[in-house]
């Protein structure tokens, strides 16, 4: 999602440009009647109340639901409900880490969100720096290019589910009709654990490295024609361009998406891991995530209060390696902060 | 490089800097070198990955359903025929629903989403407001933490009761603090001068934000708007959760329901002749009417979300 480098921007209400919003001069004619400070107060009031349903929503959809983690520690039941639920300590907490469960999925999520950073890094610069090579002898083809690999941006993880089935399909699928041609045995693909890691960091890079590509473009079309006009008079080859100038002018960049990515690393895409395996039982040892385990606890276990402690455990430890994903940044560039 | 091939090239340089791309070096005579035509053969190879399940789908859906129960999926149609769509149109009342009920929320969701935010994301970019720095601290925890799905659900559906209403399919991503923060910067970087002036002449604070500060940002609205328009038609994760009335489900439920055979063949009218159903096809057939009027916009709507990505990217 675009969200970490949107939200680069929202650092301490410094302003990108422009006066300050001063204050309106007061109305002469009320100035005897009304002081500044009540001008001020009025102003204040009208602006709460323009926030006032934008910060509701928040409450409401943000807020107390963190305060309905208390369920974490209660033997939840849905009559007594938050409140009145009786309090058993860590007990739901003890139960989740002496399972095998708890590892065995914090697993999957990290290597399957480290792999999926890895290589959505290496392909969406590849193609970028391609797409910088032809793209200002042949516009048009570059254009074409580019909206072909950020389509499947737009598409929801249902609809990839069907493009996935339409390939590993055990009696239809293209996978198998290619394996069966060079007379390979065919695959039941959504019964066989073993190549789900592969399919699902492919089916990731297909339809995020779009998005990571505009991006990354983006930034290349910002660098100062000068250094590369002052390398080519020098005689640097297009490849010694892309390699001592696009590159390293693009490493902040880099690192600080890496470092974004690597902060939300403990939350894994839940459409991703439960659509396109379709949620699929036996694929379970290497598609089960934190969040679809969560989900599955939650809706078919119904054991609200070890979800609900799975779900803090989640958000706890996503919530600092945010800040301290933060505060490398900070360290690095403090514009490019989050707070 | 020597002096006489500098001035040789400058008309060249002149030509790159007229198109606002980069003087690279001298470019031979031919544009289409060895390596140029190995990167095209090598970017369009990717286009066609990136394009061949979208196409995949498309021709099982005009294929006949025993070509692709004797042969499977292909890129390209086999035995052509319309009998899948022809099927689905024979009782359409169910997608139709389904897209009416994506509409309503897509359309509804987007429009007070972007009213919603823009007027949190207004007072957020006045210098002069009191609480703007705790109000922003507000906006930001809210992205940093989370309840998490489990207090969530409790709450939606045991406190607020909205399960199985459509306002459980708008409500929770109205308020976005992503867009929220990005709409401020926007709003910020407007020159003050300009509602300074709306102010002397004797706007209020509210006029002051329709009439003048909405219509100078209708490019941020528009990449805004977009987004969250996308984030609304693409939805499926809030009806599973909360909807099992099938009347309120949005297309990418009915979708994902069609595909885990929950209930969608059990309540056709021909479920009596179920052995005989074209599934394969009608499935792919469903697919593809609910993916075209995204793949439909598109062409429209690229640009604006990668002028979207791309502020946000190079902000980052």
């Amino acid at each position: 999602m675009p969200a970490p480098s949107v939200a680069a921007s929202a650092r301490k209400g410094r302003r990108p440009q422009g006066p300050p919003l001063d204050d309106p001069p007061a109305p002469r004619r009320d100035s005897t009647v009304r002081t500044r400070r009540q001008a001020r107060r009025r102003a204040d009031a009208v602006l709460l109340l323009m926030g006032a349903p934008a910060l509701l929503l928040l409450l409401l959809f943000n807020y107390l639901p963190m305060a309905g983690l208390v369920a974490a520690f209660e033997d939840y039941r849905p009559r007594e409900g938050f409140l009145h639920s009786s309090w058993v300590g860590l007990e739901n907490f003890r139960y989740l880490f002496t399972g095998s469960d708890t590892w065995h999925i914090t697993y999957n999520t990290v290597l399957m969100n480290a792999l999926i950073i890895a290589a959505t890094l290496v392909c969406s610069l590849a193609l970028a720096l391609l797409l910088n090579e032809v793209r200002d002898r042949s516009p048009r083809a570059a254009k074409v290019y580019q909206s072909a690999m950020f389509l499947p941006f737009v598409f929801s993880w249902v609809v990839v589910s069907y493009f996935v089935l339409a390939f590993l399909d055990a009696d239809h699928g293209l996978a198998n009709q290619v394996l069966k041609a060079f007379g390979a045995h065919p695959v039941d693909w959504y019964s066989d654990p073993g190549p789900w890691r592969i399919v699902l960091v492919v089916v990731a890079v297909w339809k995020g490295v779009g998005f990571w590509v505009v991006a990354y473009l983006a930034a290349i079309l910002a660098i100062d024609p000068a250094y590369y006009e002052a390398a080519a008079i020098d005689g640097a080859s297009r490849w010694q361009q892309s390699r001592r100038i696009t590159l390293p002018l693009l490493t902040p960049m880099i690192s600080i998406n890496l470092l974004l990515d690597v902060s939300h690393i403990f939350h894994a895409d839940f459409g991703l891991f439960f659509q396109v395996p379709r949620n699929s039982t036996p694929l379970y040892p290497t598609t089960d995530v934190i969040d679809t385990y969560v989900y599955r606890s939650l809706t078919s276990l119904g054991d609200v209060g070890m979800s609900a402690a799975a779900g803090l455990y989640q958000a706890f430890v996503g919530f600092v390696l945010v800040v301290g994903a933060n505060w490398l940044v900070r360290r690095r560039d403090p514009d490019k902060a989050l707070f | 490089m020597t002096a006489a091939s500098l001035t040789d090239e400058s008309p060249r340089r002149r030509r790159a800097a007229r198109r606002g791309t980069p003087y690279r070096g001298p470019v031979r005579k031919n544009r289409f070198t060895a390596g140029r035509i190995a990167i095209h053969g090598l970017l369009a190879l990717c286009s066609i990955a990136f394009l061949a399940p979208l196409l995949m789908v498309l021709s099982a859906s005009f294929s006949s359903e025993s070509a692709i129960n004797d042969k499977g999926y292909s890129l390209l149609p086999r035995h052509f025929t319309t009998f899948a769509y022809r099927y689905v149109a024979g009782d359409p009342s169910q997608i139709l629903q389904a897209y009416g009920v994506s509409i309503l929320v897509t359309v509804t969701g987007t429009l007070v989403s972007l009213l919603v935010m823009s007027m949190l994301a207004y007072t957020l970019a006045r210098r002069d407001y009191t609480l703007r720095r705790p109000l922003t601290l507000y906006l930001i925890f809210a992205m940093l933490f989370n309840g998490g799905l489990v207090p969530t659900y409790i709450l939606i559906t045991q406190y607020l009761h909205l399960q199985n209403t459509l306002f459980v399919l708008i409500l929770p991503y109205l308020a976005s603090p992503w867009f929220v923060i990005l709409l401020r910067t926007y709003f910020a970087s407007l020159p003050a001068e300009i509602m300074d002036a709306a102010r002397i002449d004797g706007a209020g604070e509210l006029r002051t934000f329709f009439q003048v500060v909405l219509p100078l940002s209708t490019p941020a609205l528009a990449t805004v708007g977009l987004f969250t328009g996308l984030v609304y038609w693409n939805d499926w994760w809030l009806g599973l959760l909360y909807i099992d009335n099938e009347h309120l489900a949005p297309v990418q439920l009915f979708l994902y329901r069609i595909l885990s055979n929950i209930d969608y063949a059990a309540s056709t009218p021909q479920a009596g002749h179920l052995v005989t159903a074209p599934v394969q096809t009608v499935r792919m057939a469903v697919a593809v009417l609910a993916i075209g009027p995204i793949v439909i916009a598109f062409g429209f709507i690229q640009r604006y979300l990668v002028r979207g990505i791309a502020i946000g990217g190079l902000k980052g």
